[in-house]
């Protein structure tokens, strides 16, 4: 692996990571490193940085819905446009082009179950392009970005061995 | 009572590592840099196959010679990873560990009163499996200065007449060292001339940092004088699952499993299944895992250099085996003082040998959080060392 693949490897799950300390860890030094990241995120390979969440820990309230689209596209468009018009939605989390029986794929989070409903009737349904959605709603969420959601299960080495 | 036991056994000192790991016990908000296997856990693909082989009900035992199935993966990956040549019906066979083939290759290669030769420091077993052996174990202390690499001379000053066995532990156990293609080039002829057989326990060969690791046994004239010790529980994080191989001209091999046979019927069979896909499957997992051995190495190294505590950049394993010669103290000593004023688990490097004076051997098969904290107290410790001074 390239410096570059390195970084975003370990960053991908330490977003946290002391600079000084992951310099180190990859035989560079800090301003290299610096160099390297600053670099990607003006390439946009680094889109940002977030913070992992369990919202179901907590007093919020939030529902996520994935929502298949099929859509007519466009002349000259694709489906580049109609995607547009939906991901410029706050609450919607991700738009995916799928292959296979629908087109799009839509993650939405909303504060309930009827705000999740009114914004596929009223937003996305009366989309012109739009000919149908089918609405899932996630139950439980038990892996998301890698991550396992839940209590860490941690297994205990003995202390000194040989 | 009268004791009834073995009077070679009672002589065999116990492990230097007991007294401290109760000692570490007792002490629950301890860190300790202490364990010699990895953390992570194994891969789930691995993990997955050995469930799927207790449901289809794969509870029998296997061949004494283990799974040819896995022997034959085992014969691929000596050949693929170091170009070593075996045929897998009659010069390999599988083990429950490392550690139960190092015991079979002393029993079946030494007479009472031959000589093994064992550079130290390293792992706690050569030593009573050779007198077990009824061998007798000759230590070859290491040198920092040679960066604990075993020296041709060094090597030819501790042969004698009687002179069977040499073993070879490389990559290293505790002091990370490793021996390169050249640097075993010069050991070779000498072990020839000298009709000395190698014991190679390679069990940490996966995990070198600058070059490849290179196996003694690939030298023209050595395969027939070398068993190769290797196994899953470092590379493929499968301490636990218990299995390793030895691979070696057939008549040795062949004894060593008629031992294996008798003491111990097979290795567990579930865990050859799950083997089988750690051959197979996991070059990737091992790669993701050794280099995140790597990262922790060089940042151990980098905040040793910032607090001015020495130590030789070592290449293998995952172990620092860093210098503490200049605060004047025995390594025990320091352990003790380090573990009860900071909390912080090391084991003294005399644990490997009495040539591990004055070194500890710290591991870092630990996250960073971890190590972090730990290497902030050492420092603590030795500025204050210092300061007293």
């Amino acid at each position: 692996m390239e410096l570059r693949e390195k970084i975003l490897t370990y960053i991908e799950k330490h977003a946290k990571v002391d600079a000084a300390d992951l310099a180190a860890m990859l035989g560079v030094d800090e301003v290299t490193l610096a160099n390297e990241i600053g670099a990607m995120e003006k390439e946009r390979i680094i889109c940002g940085y977030h913070t992992m969440i369990d919202w179901s820990r907590t007093k919020e309230e939030k529902v996520t819905a994935l929502i298949e689209v099929r859509v007519t596209p466009q002349r000259g468009l694709g489906f580049d446009n109609v995607a547009e018009r939906i991901y410029r939605y706050p609450e919607v989390l991700a738009v995916y082009l799928i292959s296979g029986s629908y087109d799009l794929m839509v993650i939405l989070e909303g504060k309930s179950l009827k705000e999740v409903a009114q914004f596929v009737n009223d937003k996305l349904a009366s989309l012109d392009t739009v000919l149908s959605t089918a609405t899932h709603f996630i139950l439980k969420k038990y892996k998301d970005h890698g991550t396992v959601l839940g209590k860490e299960v941690k297994y205990e080495r003995i202390k000194v061995t040989p | 009572m009268t004791d009834p036991t073995n009077h070679i056994i009672k002589e065999i000192k116990p492990s230097g590592i007991r007294k401290f790991f109760d000692l570490v016990n007792q002490m629950d908000d301890a860190i300790s840099l202490g364990v010699g296997e990895p953390d992570f856990v194994t891969p789930w693909k691995i993990i997955d196959e050995g469930i799927y082989s207790l449901e289809k009900g794969r509870t029998y035992y296997t061949s004494n010679a283990g799974l040819a199935e896995l022997k034959s993966e085992i014969v691929k990956f000596l050949d693929r990873r170091y170009g070593l040549h075996y045929d897998e019906k009659n010069e390999v066979f599988v083990t429950v560990g490392g550690s139960e083939a190092i015991d079979l290759a002393m029993r079946v290669l030494l007479e009472p009163g031959d000589e093994v030769l064992v550079p130290q420091p390293s792992f706690v077993s050569y030593v009573p499996c050779a007198a077990m052996a009824y061998g007798i174990p000759v230590p070859i202390a290491l040198r920092a200065e040679d960066e604990f690499k075993l020296t041709p001379e060094a090597l030819e000053a501790a042969i004698t007449p009687k002179t069977k066995m040499l073993v070879l532990p490389f990559p290293n156990n505790p002091t990370g060292a490793i021996m390169t293609r050249n640097e075993l080039a010069h050991l070779v002829d000498i072990i020839v001339e000298n009709d000395i057989y190698v014991l190679s326990d390679e069990i940490y060969s996966e995990l070198t940092y600058k070059e490849r690791h290179c196996s003694i046994a690939s030298f023209p004239g050595m395969k027939e004088r070398t068993v190769v010790i290797n196994g899953f529980s470092k590379s493929h994080a499968m301490t636990g699952w218990r299995l390793g191989y030895a691979a070696g001209p057939a008549p040795i091999i062949k004894q060593m499993l008629k031992l294996h046979q008798f003491a111990i019927m097979c290795a567990p069979t579930n865990s050859q299944y799950a083997a089988v896909v750690a051959m197979r499957e996991c070059d990737e997992e091992v790669e993701a895992m050794r280099e995140a051995y790597d990262q922790r190495r060089r940042f151990l190294l980098y905040r040793f250099r910032e607090m001015g505590l020495p130590c030789f950049e070592p290449f293998g394993a995952f172990y620092m085996f860093p210098d503490i010669r200049k605060f004047g103290m025995t390594s025990e000593e320091f352990a003790n003082r380090l573990l009860q004023e900071e909390k912080v688990a090391v084991v003294p490097g005399t644990a490997f040998g009495d040539c591990g004076e004055g070194f500890l051997r710290i591991s870092y098969a630990y996250s960073l959080e971890n190590l972090k904290e730990a290497l902030d107290r050492i420092e603590h410790f030795i500025k204050r060392l210092e300061a007293d001074a």
